[in-house]
C-alpha cells in the first residue's frame, strides 16, 4: 500500500483526500472528491480514503465499485418502486377473485393492457424471480455501500485533531476572519458553545467544538436494520421458522390443526356473529343508508386439544385440553407457539339438523325423526313398528344431465329421498328439498311435514407459527434508531484557528446549515468575532 | 347545543380560522426578513392557526367520544385528520424556520383538502370488526402525521418553484408548475359543484344489470357519462347518453368517473377565467410577490420536512401497519395495493434522501422531487382507496 505522510506527521492511507488528522488537502488526490474547482472542500466523508475511489483495476474492484455507488443504489430502489407501483394496477393473481385461469382472466377483464400485464408477469410480481433479484441487489448494494464508507469515515473522525491546517479552515463552507480579538472574546464564544452542548478540545490555542458526532453513524445503523429485515425474510422461507395453514371448522366439529403434524386438534364450540343495532343512537344516521346489517363481531369459541400419545393410523387419538378461548378478528388465540386467527365465515350455511313429523291420514301423530347430515345414522324407528329410511342423500342438491347429483359434500342445500314404512303400509317415498317435503306417489297414507331445521356456521381459521417475527421487530427497531439518529441529530463542528494575531473561525455540519448558523450566531453574541459567511457557490 | 352540534361546529370554526389566518399570512409577504416574523400580522396569523388547530382537535375528540372510537375510520374522518396533521406539520416547521410564506400556501391547501373530505358521507359510522383494534388509531394517526410532515416539503417545494422557475420563457417547468396549480382549481371546482348540487338535492337514478342482478346507481351530479350499460330511471333527467368505458365496473365507478369529469371541466373553466383576468401564467402572476423570500431557507425546509417526516412515516405506515396486520390477519405484509403504495412512498423518500445527500440534488431538483412525493401520497390517500381498492374489491 502506498501510504501518504502528511506534513503534520500523520500517515494516511492511499487515496486519502484530506489528511485525517489536520485536514490538509493531499496533493494529487483532489480530483477524487472534485475539490480542484471548488473553493469549498467536499467534506462528505471527511475526504477519507474509500476503497471504491482508490482501486479500480480488477474485477473485484469493479464489482465493489459498482455496488458502492449511490447512483446505482438509487437506480435499484427506483426500479423496485416503479415495478411495485405497476403491480397494483390490476389485482395480483391471489386477489383476482375469479374462477377463470389467469391466462384468460386478465385479458377478458381488462383487455389488451391486462394481457400485457399478465404476459410480463406482473400478475405475480412480488414473488417473481426478477423482483426478488432486484431486492437482493438492493441488499448487496446496501452492505457494500455502507462498508465502503463507514470504515474510512470512522478512522477519519477518530484521528481528527483540534489543530487543523489553515487551508482546511479557509476552505470550509462557513468561514470568517477577524483581525483583532481578545482572549475574553474567545472564552465567551467557547462558553456559549459549551452551553449549547458542544464538546471543546484544545490544542496549542486551536480549538475544536463538536457535537452529535454519533449522528454520523445513523445511516449505517439504519442500513444494518434493513439488512436484518432482509435476512429475516430469507429465514422465513424455512418451515422451522414459519408455517401457515388454513382450516374450516363447523360448529360442534373437532378437526386436526393443520401444520402441527397431527399433534393438535381444534373444536369449534360456538360461532358468534353480531351486528350493530340499527336503532343505536350513535350510528342511526349512517346505518339508515346501509342495505345490510353491519357486522360488529365475528367470533369463534374454541377448545384446543393436544394428542396425548401418538397412535397408529386409523385409531382415535386420546386428547387433552390445552387451551380454550375466543378468537375474534384482531384477537387471535395463541397456544404453544401457534396462533389461530379468525379469517373466514360461512354464516349459517350448512344444515346440522332437519327434523320431520309423520302423521297418519287422520292427523294423528305417528312419530318424529331428526336427520343429521354429518351423522351416519340412516334409519329411524318411529315407534309401533313405523320406520323411516333415508334412501338418497345429496348434500348440495343439483340436477345435471345424468339426473340428480351433489355439487359438493357439504350439506349446504340437502336433497333427501326417504321412505316411511309401517305395519300394514308398503314403503311410501318422499322428497325433501328447500325446506319443503313432497310425496313421490299419489294416494298417501302418511302426512309428512318439516318440523325444524338448524343451520350452523363454518369458521375459517388461519393457523400460524412464525418465529421470524422477533427478527423483523429487531430489524425495524434498529432501523428506527438509525434514522432518528441520523435525521434528528446533526454533527456540527466549529474550529477556531489563531493565525498571525488573527482569528479564523470555520464551521461544518453534515446537514441543517441553518441550525449551525443559529448556533454560531448566538454563541458570538457579546464578542467582537466576525460572524461566519457562507462561502458556498450559489447553485 | 348537543355534543353533535358542538363537534361539527368546531370543524367549521377551524375551517374559517384557517381561512382568516391565510389572509394574515398573506399580509406578511413583501416584508423584509426581520419585520416579517416580528410583524403584528404574522403573530395574529400563527395565533389564529393554533386556535384553529385546537378547534379541530375539539372536533376530533368530541367525535371520538360520540362514536366510541377514534374518528379515523372512513374517508371523511381520515381526510379531516390528515388536514389537521398538515396544520400541525406547518406549526412545527413554522416554529423551526419562522417562514410565514409557508403558511400562505400550507393553509389553503389544508382548507381544500378538508373541503374535499367533507364531500364524503359525514355520518358517524360503526366500526366493522376488522377495524376494531387500538392499532387502528396508532397506525392511522402516526401514518397521517408522517405524511403531513412530508407534505410540508411539497408546500416548500411549491413556494420554491414559483419563486425560482424562469417565467420569461415557456418551458417544461412552467408547464408542470401550471399543472400543479390547475389541481388547486380542479379541487375547488369539485367542492363547489358537489356542494351546490348536494344543496339542491339533485339525484338521478340508473339501473344496471350485473351478472343477472339489477343494481341501482344514484348520481348526485347531472350525468355527463352514464354507468356502463345502464338505464336511466329518473323521468326527463339530463344525460348525454355517453357511457363510461366498459372496464370501469366496480361499485359506483361510473358515478366517480362522472364526478371526475365535472371536476376537470370545472377546473378548466376556473383556471381559464383566471388566466383571462391575469393575462399571464398563474405562477408568473404570483412570482413577483415572492421576490423577497430567502430561497436557501425554503430549500432547507424542503429537506428538513422530509428528514423529520420520514422516520414518522416509517413508524406509522410500515411498522405499526405491519404489527396491526399481523394481529388482524396473521400476516404482517400481504402486498395489497394499500400496503404496496405505502412501500412505494417510503422508497421514494429514501431515493429523495439519497439523491440529496449522495448526488447533491438541491434546490429545484429537490423541489420537483417533493412535488412527486406529494403526488404519491395523494395517490395512496385518494386514488388507491377510491379506485383501485373499489374496482378490484380485493380481499383483506
Ligand atoms: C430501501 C432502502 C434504503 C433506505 C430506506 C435507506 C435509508 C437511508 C437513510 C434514511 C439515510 C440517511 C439519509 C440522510 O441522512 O439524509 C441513508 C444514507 C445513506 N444510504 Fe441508504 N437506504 C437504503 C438503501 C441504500 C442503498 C441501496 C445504498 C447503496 C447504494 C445506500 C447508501 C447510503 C449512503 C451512502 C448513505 C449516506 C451515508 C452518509 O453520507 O453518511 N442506501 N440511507
Amino acid at each position: 500500500m502506498k501510504n501518504v505522510k502528511c506534513e503534520c506527521g500523520h500517515i494516511n492511507h492511499e487515496g486519502t483526500v484530506l489528511c485525517e488528522a489536520c485536514g490538509k488537502p493531499i496533493e494529487g488526490n483532489q480530483h477524487i472528491d472534485g475539490n480542484d474547482d471548488n473553493k469549498v472542500l467536499n467534506m462528505r466523508y471527511e475526504g477519507s480514503a474509500r476503497r471504491s475511489r482508490t482501486y479500480k483495476r480488477t474485477i473485484i474492484d469493479k464489482t465493489w465499485n459498482f455496488f458502492s455507488s449511490v447512483k446505482v443504489g438509487v437506480w435499484l430502489i427506483a426500479l423496485a418502486l416503479i415495478a411495485a407501483a405497476i403491480g397494483t394496477i390490476y389485482p395480483q393473481e391471489e386477489f383476482k377473485n375469479s374462477v377463470l385461469p389467469s391466462s384468460q382472466f386478465y385479458e377478458e377483464q381488462y383487455g389488451l393492457t391486462g394481457k400485457i400485464f399478465y404476459q410480463l408477469g406482473f400478475h405475480n410480481l412480488y414473488s417473481s424471480w426478477w423482483f426478488v433479484t432486484l431486492i437482493a441487489l438492493i441488499g448487496i448494494s446496501l452492505v457494500i455501500c455502507s462498508i465502503d464508507r463507514v470504515v474510512p469515515l470512522y478512522r477519519a473522525l477518530k484521528n481528527q485533531k483540534a489543530k487543523r491546517h489553515e487551508i482546511f479552515v479557509r476552505r470550509q463552507r462557513f468561514f470568517s476572519e477577524t483581525e483583532q480579538t481578545s482572549d475574553e472574546d474567545r472564552q465567551t464564544f467557547m462558553n456559549n458553545l459549551r452551553k449549547r452542548r458542544y464538546k471543546i478540545t484544545e490544542d496549542d490555542g486551536h480549538i475544536l467544538a463538536e457535537k452529535n458526532r454519533f449522528s454520523r453513524w445513523g445511516p449505517y445503523v439504519n442500513h444494518i436494520g434493513l439488512i436484518i429485515i432482509l435476512i429475516a425474510s430469507i429465514l422465513r422461507m424455512f418451515d422451522f421458522m414459519h408455517t401457515e395453514g388454513y382450516v374450516w371448522v363447523r360448529e360442534g366439529e373437532t378437526k386436526v390443526v393443520p401444520t402441527t403434524d397431527q399433534e393438535y386438534y381444534i373444536k369449534n364450540e360456538k360461532f358468534i356473529y353480531e351486528t350493530y343495532d340499527r336503532n343505536d343512537e350513535r350510528f342511526q344516521e349512517a346505518l339508515k343508508n346501509e342495505e345490510f346489517n353491519v357486522p360488529s363481531n365475528f367470533q369463534t369459541n374454541v377448545v384446543i386439544y393436544k394428542v396425548k400419545e401418538k397412535v397408529t393410523l386409523g385409531q382415535e387419538p386420546e386428547l387433552e385440553e390445552v387451551a380454550r378461548g375466543e378468537i375474534r378478528l384482531n384477537q387471535p388465540l395463541t397456544f404453544d407457539g401457534y396462533s389461530a386467527y379468525q379469517s373466514g365465515t360461512q354464516l349459517r350455511s350448512e344444515y346440522n339438523l332437519i327434523s320431520f313429523n309423520v302423521e297418519n291420514g287422520e292427523g294423528q301423530q305417528i312419530g318424529m325423526f331428526e336427520f343429521r347430515p354429518n351423522d351416519d345414522q340412516r334409519t329411524y324407528e318411529l315407534g309401533n313398528d313405523y320406520k323411516a329410511e333415508i334412501q338418497e342423500y345429496y348434500p348440495q342438491f343439483e340436477i345435471t344431465e345424468n339426473g340428480p347429483s351433489s355439487f359438493s359434500k357439504f350439506p349446504r342445500n340437502p336433497g333427501i329421498i326417504f321412505e316411511i314404512t309401517g305395519p300394514n303400509v308398503e314403503g311410501e317415498r318422499y322428497f325433501y328439498l328447500n325446506e319443503d317435503v313432497v310425496p313421490l306417489s299419489d294416494d298417501n297414507e302418511f302426512q309428512v311435514s318439516l318440523e325444524d331445521t338448524q343451520l350452523i356456521t363454518a369458521s375459517g381459521l388461519i393457523i400460524k407459527k412464525d418465529y421470524s417475527l422477533p427478527f423483523f421487530l429487531i430489524g425495524a427497531t434498529i432501523f428506527m434508531i438509525g434514522v432518528a439518529q441520523g435525521l434528528y441529530w446533526h454533527h456540527r463542528r466549529v474550529w477556531l484557528h489563531p493565525k498571525d494575531g488573527k482569528l479564523l473561525v470555520a464551521g461544518h455540519t453534515n446537514k441543517n446549515w441553518f441550525g449551525l448558523q443559529k448556533d454560531i450566531e448566538a454563541s458570538l453574541k457579546d464578542t467582537n468575532i466576525e460572524m461566519v459567511k457562507d462561502q458556498q457557490e450559489k447553485f | 347545543m348537543d355534543l353533535n352540534t358542538v363537534s361539527s361546529n368546531a370543524l367549521y370554526a377551524a375551517f374559517i380560522l384557517y381561512l382568516v389566518a391565510t389572509l394574515f399570512f398573506g399580509a406578511t409577504i413583501g416584508k423584509n426578513k426581520e419585520d416579517k416574523t416580528k410583524s403584528k400580522a404574522s403573530k395574529i396569523a400563527i395565533t389564529l392557526t393554533i386556535i384553529g388547530f385546537i378547534s379541530q382537535l375539539t372536533f376530533f375528540f368530541t367525535r371520538w367520544y360520540l362514536a366510541g372510537h377514534a374518528p379515523v375510520s372512513n374517508m371523511f374522518e381520515f381526510i379531516a385528520f390528515f388536514g389537521m396533521m398538515l396544520v400541525l406539520g406547518f406549526i412545527i416547521i413554522y416554529f423551526i424556520y419562522r417562514e410565514t410564506i409557508i403558511g400562505l400556501f400550507a393553509l389553503p391547501i389544508t382548507i381544500l383538502i378538508i373541503g374535499y373530505g367533507s364531500m364524503f358521507p359525514t355520518e358517524i359510522s360503526p366500526l366493522i370488526p376488522s377495524l376494531q383494534s387500538h392499532w387502528l388509531y396508532i397506525h392511522v394517526t402516526t401514518a397521517a402525521l408522517g405524511e403531513a410532515i412530508l407534505a410540508m416539503s411539497f408546500v416548500a417545494g411549491l413556494v420554491y418553484l414559483i419563486a425560482k422557475v424562469n417565467q420569461t420563457v415557456r418551458s417544461k417547468q412552467t408547464f408542470w408548475l401550471e399543472v400543479i396549480l390547475f389541481f388547486v382549481f380542479a379541487t375547488s371546482a369539485f367542492i363547489l359543484i358537489t356542494s351546490s348540487f348536494e344543496g339542491a338535492g339533485y339525484q338521478v337514478e340508473f339501473t344496471q344489470e350485473v351478472d343477472g342482478q339489477t343494481n341501482t346507481i344514484d348520481y348526485h351530479l347531472p350525468a355527463l357519462v352514464e354507468p356502463d350499460g345502464a338505464e336511466l330511471r329518473t323521468e326527463g333527467a339530463f344525460t348525454t347518453g355517453i357511457e363510461a368505458p366498459s372496464w370501469m365496473h366496480g361499485e359506483n365507478a361510473g358515478s366517480k368517473f362522472n364526478t371526475l369529469i365535472w371536476s376537470i371541466l370545472g377546473g378548466l373553466v376556473l383556471y381559464g377565467l383566471t388566466r383571462l383576468i391575469l393575462r399571464k401564467r398563474v405562477a408568473a402572476a404570483i412570482q413577483p410577490k415572492l421576490s423577497r423570500i430567502n430561497t436557501d431557507k425554503v430549500d432547507e425546509i424542503i429537506y428538513r420536512s422530509v428528514a423529520i417526516g420520514f422516520p414518522v412515516f416509517t413508524l406509522g405506515a410500515l411498522i405499526f401497519a405491519s404489527i396491526w396486520a399481523q394481529e388482524a390477519w396473521g400476516r404482517f405484509w400481504g402486498w395489497d395495493p394499500k400496503e404496496v403504495w405505502a412501500l412505494v412512498t417510503w422508497l421514494f423518500y429514501a431515493v429523495f434522501l439519497h439523491l440529496r445527500l449522495g448526488a447533491g440534488w438541491h434546490g429545484e431538483k429537490s423541489a420537483w422531487l417533493a412535488v412527486v412525493g406529494f403526488t404519491i401520497i395523494m395517490t395512496n390517500l385518494i386514488f388507491v382507496n377510491l379506485v383501485i381498492a373499489g374496482m378490484h374489491s380485493y380481499a383483506g
